[in-house]
């Protein structure tokens, strides 16, 4: 359900960046996901349009680009994948990454060197590209 | 156009059935901040008051181990509902970190921060007191840049090794207009009015000093013991300022 505290950030901020285009009406919402969040875009779809209603961007097509997520350590400078790592964390360490994606440095360590001391180079969470 | 963290629009609505948002912070390390944090929480929470904490000393969490709760889990509603502690409602990054190491750089603090605001939902609360971590940095800079009625309070003990950091501390607060309610002396040690001396020169109230209690630890999580305690009885004035 971290989806719909995500959903209303996207609606509150696609409506201000309407208004300020001066668009009366929203046609299309372009949104980038990234994998380390791990939405639920099922939930996160229909909480949009939901929220949406009885607003300029109730009719609007929602887009959604999903991203890999990459990580580069700081340590040895080793670049992996999210993907990677992610099939060895337990329920609960995804559900912490889901929460806080900060977490990851937790429960993932440098495949090569141990560290938890990497960078997330791409795909961390749920941003606005443009609203149409 | 450049990517947009659609996060941000969200902070302000998550706190707005919030009456006082309260940082309590030092800029110096150890000298109590998490203690005064949550004695201010529990008092004000017995004189009726809705009462929150937010610990957001991401590095070194404590105000669990006062409250003596880090097994539980906020409930999942449309984001997440505080953990319910003796009727203070609290939040912390404990409760996604299985009580292990977090290590961050830069932006990821910050990404935390607005994370935490964005998936608590608090219900209606009198006072938040939030027990910031020692430094100035992201935690601090950020929690300006993105609430702007924030009332600060200061905590240090009594030594000039302290105070030299709190003082720079207040001097930026001052520099920025943040509003700051006044500072609390705590670890009173001695009867020297060096720190009352200093808020005097600094333009600042000096609420009031808490001795140090050699047994305090004595009471993590025994609710009943603190407000029975001689400690409640001594802050009661400081309670006082806030009630």
């Amino acid at each position: 359900m971290h989806e719909w505290a995500l959903a209303e950030g996207v609606v509150n901020t696609a409506l201000k960046i309407a208004q300020n285009k001066n668009l009366r009406k929203v046609k299309t919402i372009l949104l980038k996901v990234g994998e380390i969040q791990q939405i639920d875009l099922e939930v996160f779809d229909f909480a949009l349009k939901e929220l949406s209603k009885d607003t300029i961007l109730e009719k609007a097509e929602i887009k959604y680009e999903n991203f890999p997520a990459y990580l580069s350590c700081h340590v040895c400078g080793y670049k992996w994948s999210f993907y990677e790592s992610f099939n060895k964390l337990n329920e609960e360490e995804k559900e912490a990454i889901h929460f806080v994606p900060e977490t990851i440095h937790v429960y993932i360590k440098c495949p090569k060197c141990g560290s938890h001391d990497f960078e997330i180079t791409e795909g961390r969470g749920v941003f606005i590209e443009d609203v149409l | 156009m450049k990517l947009i963290d659609p996060r941000l629009s969200i902070i302000e609505k998550r706190l707005e059935n919030i009456k006082r948002i309260i940082p309590v912070a030092s800029g110096k390390g150890g000298v109590g901040k998490s203690t005064v944090s949550a004695l201010l929480a529990l008092l004000l929470k017995e004189k009726n008051y809705k009462v929150g904490l937010l610990d957001l000393d991401l590095y070194g969490p404590s105000l669990h181990i006062f409250l003596n709760n880090s097994h539980s889990f906020p409930k999942e509603e449309y984001g997440l509902i505080p953990v319910n502690i003796n009727n203070i409602d609290f939040m912390s990054i404990i409760y996604f970190t299985q009580n292990k190491p977090l290590i961050m750089r830069g932006k990821e603090l910050t990404d935390t921060l607005i994370e935490i605001f964005t998936i608590t939902r608090w219900n209606p609360l009198d006072f938040l007191f939030i027990d910031m971590p020692p430094g100035m940095g992201e935690i601090l800079l950020d929690l300006i840049r993105l609430i702007n009625r924030l009332e600060f309070l200061i905590v240090t003990n009594s030594t000039r090794i302290a105070m030299e950091t709190v003082e720079k501390l207040i001097n930026f607060l001052k520099e920025q207009k943040i509003p700051i309610l006044g500072l609390i002396e705590n670890m009173k040690i001695g009867d020297q009015d060096f720190v009352r001396e200093k808020c005097n020169s600094l333009g600042i109230p000096y609420i009031g000093n808490i001795s140090f209690y050699d047994n305090l630890e004595n009471y993590y999580g025994n609710y009943n013991e603190i407000i029975n305690s001689p400690i409640s009885k001594e802050i009661s004035q400081i309670v006082n300022f806030f009630a």
